[in-house]
């Protein structure tokens, strides 16, 4: 396939069977995927989907690109050293909550303040699919499983605070339900320069059904669901009616009518003081009410290997290439005759 | 360098002399040790280092815990260790008298720096009465120096302050000496010139002190312990003084030089691996690439993705980061990526001793992972053997795609010696032959890229993103033979595990033949690995010396051993294998070759000396 070829989904999906329980809010977000990348004007070749372990994790057998499958919880890890030492590469990064926030909880916050360049895709199922239904870090307080038969105790992440909390430069989030909401939100990601986090809501139909079905089912979104839309004042309802206001810091729900449209709080993903984009994602936890998706943040900040390249052209541009005779003669020497 | 004919009468020649200088951390002893080091390299002496460093950075001042120490054996011919008891001892106040005086030879000689040995000082070492008076240091000889005080003296007239002056007494214990064993005094005076530069107050007050401990040893009547120690007759060529971590590190570059293609070194800091990132960070003109990793698992991880991208992957680390590197190796093996994964071994278990020496890794290199999961394992012998070491991890991690461990420790990593330098032009070449085309047909008939198909090494392709229609998907489950497609199927993994076995054994067939030193009619050999190269050099040297007969094999590939070493160790009656650990290497031989291997131990934090395994071996070859 030559660069200017114009591919199709069928180019980006690979002969490999699709292994999830069917009705998996996975396949969604796999054919949104498939069909997203033959927009986004990058070569197969020059794709990589890095993955940990969970059933999010099987992500990369199913496209047909560059893809890796590796252990759990490692890979923002092994991406960010992929994505170092090859910037001309698309690095694509997907794994679950378990997968992300638990084990890997410190390499993903860690590639995040690093900003290096990845597209980090976070399946949020609040539950550990793969290993049959274990509570997960983002399930809520008192969930009742196989590990946990009287309830959890410990409270949840919330995914899109722990990302801002780790410095990210760009933060979203999405659900499995809606495919062109999906395909934005990961245009968007994609385009990003550094470390990009999208987390998307994702139905586990087996072990954790309806988890978001307050929020995501289609006759609900229009109340349930707050579209952050840049420089737009930031509102949802079948209306419009109800908005969101920063009082003091906090934000907070309320009906328009009452506020007037002026109070309401403005959007601004560019925003570098991630405060703001942080009170959106307390607004609120408990997937039964109003919850803001689409980006809380999209800041310009160095590329981590951007800068990682630039340190070796000064290096090269200062000392020359390396030579390594010169290298070996760098320490005092003298000579046996 | 200086003209030895030239040496004063009184100067009486020895062919070697051990020196120790010690003092609390913040005298500046490594430093001192260092200098006087540089200037006997550069006046020609064979010569080994041994640092040692307490393990906390700030110890209270003046205790035993805040000794540090820096030994030095320098040779007119050709040495292996940094010797067994020093000659000479250096105390810069009364811990490193306590702590340091059962090392020194009987009747040795004692250079004290008076100013320290006060009642508080004296106290905190535990002495009730001060050594200097009360003639327990009879049997030695003794040379005192208020070292401190004079050293304040010469700076007064130099405007520095009492407090910074006193800073400088190292230099004034340098200077005194650098005249006892008649060093050439410029280059110390040029280092201390060059890196001070800039800071003039210091470059004076550091040069008065050195002058000032010269000028005490000519005017002080000391001559009757003056010494010297001819330059060593080394091969021609041109030398430099080199520690064990700075020789890897330069191999490693050397190496991704040689391959063509860039180092990625992933590291989170740890004694006594941490100049490994150090080094290499400086050297970004080659194209390195250093991350310092979140933990010791993102480092081996990110080293992997890089290696994945088609760069020379490393990480290094010690003990305790090797530990948690064990499931990302497992993937490295399954993943069949070429990955360089350094262990500077240090005394464990866990935090143990970690700034002291020790290798009891072994086991853990071989077996530190769950399932089968074989890799090479390349050992260092001596501090520039970590050159060659890190050149031949990586030609094997590269040819054979394969994560190799490197296992050097604390003593070669800190340790210096005389290295004659290789020339770039004349170090092997390391091919790398990225996969570029198709290599299989599918059901169809279509030509297809299986990223498990293998070449005569039994390795598989390493086909690196961007490569235009070899896209494949790879991961830690198992793969079908060829396809690399997932596979659950039982005979598949059987002769999945069988293949990895294979393949990695299949390394040996590169390896040079074994060479056997010594004596081959011995009835006993010594077999080594890794830094105990020096301590059995210098032993079996003596046995051969007093008409014993001894032969010795040291071991640098520890996996896959070399093919022809099951026929050499069953041809003699003993096998001894001296370890720095409770006999790992011992337990694989007998494994092995089911040889009675008989085990020399010794774990204590510090290397084996040439006297005590000079003893070992002659009882037990008797
Ligand atoms: C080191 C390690 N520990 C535990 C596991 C078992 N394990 C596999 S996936 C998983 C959790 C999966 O949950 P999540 O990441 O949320 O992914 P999901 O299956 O829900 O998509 C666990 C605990 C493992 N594979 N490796
Ligand atoms: S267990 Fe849940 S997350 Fe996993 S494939 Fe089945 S439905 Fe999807
Ligand atoms: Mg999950």
């Amino acid at each position: 396939m030559s660069d200017s070829a114009v591919t199709t989904k069928k180019d980006w999906t690979s002969d490999q069977e699709v292994r999830w329980c069917p009705g998996c809010g996975d396949y969604s977000i796999l054919t949104a995927m498939q069909l997203l990348m033959p927009e986004l004007g990058t070569r197969r070749e020059d794709t990589v989907f890095v993955s940990g372990i969970g059933c999010a994790a099987r992500f990369p057998y199913y496209m047909n690109t560059y893809g890796l499958h590796a252990i759990h919880g490692r890979s923002p890890a092994i991406a960010t050293g992929l994505a170092m030492a090859r910037r001309d590469l698309d690095v694509w990064v997907v794994g679950g909550d378990g997968d992300m926030l638990s084990i890997g909880g410190n390499h993903l916050i860690h590639a995040l303040r690093r900003n290096v360049n990845l597209t980090i895709l976070l399946f949020n199922n609040q539950i550990y699919g793969l290993t049959k239904g274990q509570y997960s870090p983002t399930s809520e307080v008192g969930k009742v499983t196989k590990s946990t038969p009287m309830g959890s105790l410990d409270t949840p992440f919330n995914p899109i605070s722990v990302a801002l909390g780790a410095e990210a430069s760009f933060v979203a989030r999405t659900h499995d339900m809606d495919r062109a909401h999906m395909q934005e939100v990961f245009r968007r990601a994609h385009n990003h320069r550094g470390a990009a986090i999208v987390e998307v809501y994702q139905n586990c139909n087996v072990f954790n059904d309806g988890a978001f079905a307050a929020l995501t089912k289609k006759d609900a979104r229009a109340h349930m669901l707050i579209p952050l839309v840049h420089a737009e004042p930031v509102r949802f309802g079948p209306d419009g009616e109800r908005g969101v206001i920063l009082d003091d810091g906090v934000a907070r729900i309320v009906s328009v009518d009452e506020v007037g449209v002026e109070a309401l709080h403005v959007h601004d993903e560019t925003a570098e003081d991630l405060s703001v984009a942080f009170a959106l994602s307390r607004l609120a936890d408990d997937r039964q009410s109003p919850t803001p998706i689409g980006v809380y943040c999209a800041v310009d900040r160095l590329e981590y290997g951007g800068g990682i390249d630039a340190q070796i052209a000064a290096a090269q541009a200062d000392r020359g290439p390396g030579d390594l005779d010169a290298l070996l003669h760098s320490l005092p020497t003298w000579e046996v005759n | 360098m200086i003209n030895t004919e030239e040496l004063l009468p009184e100067v009486r020649e020895v062919e070697r002399i051990i020196v120790r200088f010690a003092g609390d951390s913040g005298d500046g002893m490594q430093l001192t040790g260092d200098r006087f080091t540089s200037a006997s390299a550069l006046f020609g002496n064979d010569l080994a280092t041994l640092p040692e460093f307490p393990a906390e950075i700030r110890a209270p001042a003046g205790t035993l815990a805040g000794v540090s120490a820096f030994q030095v054996h320098i040779s007119d011919h050709d040495i292996t260790t940094p010797g067994d008891a020093p000659n000479v001892l250096v105390t810069m106040n009364p811990a490193a008298m306590m702590a340091e005086l059962p090392r020194l030879e009987s009747g040795g000689t004692i250079i004290v720096n008076t100013d320290a040995f006060n009642e508080r000082n004296l106290a905190k070492a535990g002495y009730q009465v001060n050594p200097l008076e009360d003639g327990s240091l009879d049997g030695y000889s003794v040379i005192t120096a208020p070292m401190t005080d004079l050293t304040k003296q010469v700076c007064k007239d130099l405007g520095v302050k009492p407090r910074d002056a006193e800073r400088s007494k190292n230099f004034f214990a340098l200077g005194l000496v650098s005249w006892l064993f008649s060093r050439p005094t410029d280059p110390s005076l040029h280092w201390i010139r060059e890196k001070f530069a800039g800071r003039d107050a210091v470059i004076a007050a550091n040069e008065a002190a050195f002058k000032a401990g010269h000028a005490f040893g000519e005017t002080a009547e000391l001559s009757a312990s003056r010494l010297a120690v001819r330059p060593a007759r080394f091969d021609p060529g041109t030398y430099t003084n080199i520690n064990g971590n700075t020789a890897l590190s330069w191999g490693l570059i050397a190496a991704s030089q040689k391959a063509g293609i860039p180092i990625f070194l992933g590291s989170y800091p740890i004694t006594p691996a941490s100049d490994i990132l150090h080094e290499l960070a400086k050297h970004k003109n080659f194209g390195v690439r250093t991350l310092q990793a979140e933990d010791e698992i993102a480092a081996i991880g990110a080293a992997l993705g890089a290696s994945y991208g088609g760069h020379l992957g490393v990480t290094a680390t010690s003990g305790p980061g090797l530990a948690l590197k064990g499931e990302t190796l497992g993937l490295a093996v399954s993943l069949e990526l070429p990955l360089v994964v350094i262990d500077i071994q240090r005394g464990g278990p866990s935090t143990g001793l970690p700034t002291k020496t020790e290798a009891a890794d072994l086991m853990m290199a071989h077996y530190g992972r769950h399932g089968e999961a074989p890799l090479p394992i390349v050992s260092a012998n001596s501090p520039s053997d970590c050159f060659r070491a890190a050149f031949e991890a990586v030609r094997i991690a590269v040819r054979y795609r394969t994560p190799v461990i490197l296992l050097s420790d604390g003593y070669l990593a800190n340790g210096t010696e005389p290295w004659r330098l290789p020339v770039a032009k004349d170090l092997p070449n390391i091919p790398v032959d990225f996969a570029s085309s198709a290599n299989a047909l599918n059901e169809d008939g279509e030509e297809v890229f299986w990223p498990y198909v293998r070449n005569d090494d039994l390795a598989r392709p390493w086909a690196v993103p961007g490569t235009e229609n070899l896209m494949h998907r790879i991961g830690g489950i198992e793969k079908e033979d060829g396809t690399g497609n997932i596979s659950y199927d039982p005979e598949n993994h059987g002769r999945m595990v069988a293949i990895r076995d294979e393949r990695i054994k299949k390394v040996a067939d590169s390896y040079p033949p074994t060479v056997v030193e010594g004596d081959s009619d011995a009835d006993a050999v010594i077999v080594g690995w890794g830094s105990t190269w020096g301590a059995i050099t210098s032993a079996i040297g003596r046995m051969r010396r007093a008409g014993d007969k001894v032969a010795r094999v040291h071991l640098t590939n520890l996996y896959p051993l070399p093919n022809d070493l099951g026929d050499i160790l069953r041809r003699f009656e003993t096998v001894i294998v001296p370890e720095m650990n409770l006999g790992q290497l011992s337990k694989i031989l007998r494994a092995e070759y089911l040889v009675d291997a008989k085990s020399i131990c010794k774990v204590e934090g510090q290397p084996f000396t040439a006297a005590e395994l000079h003893q070992q071996f002659r009882e037990m070859t008797q």
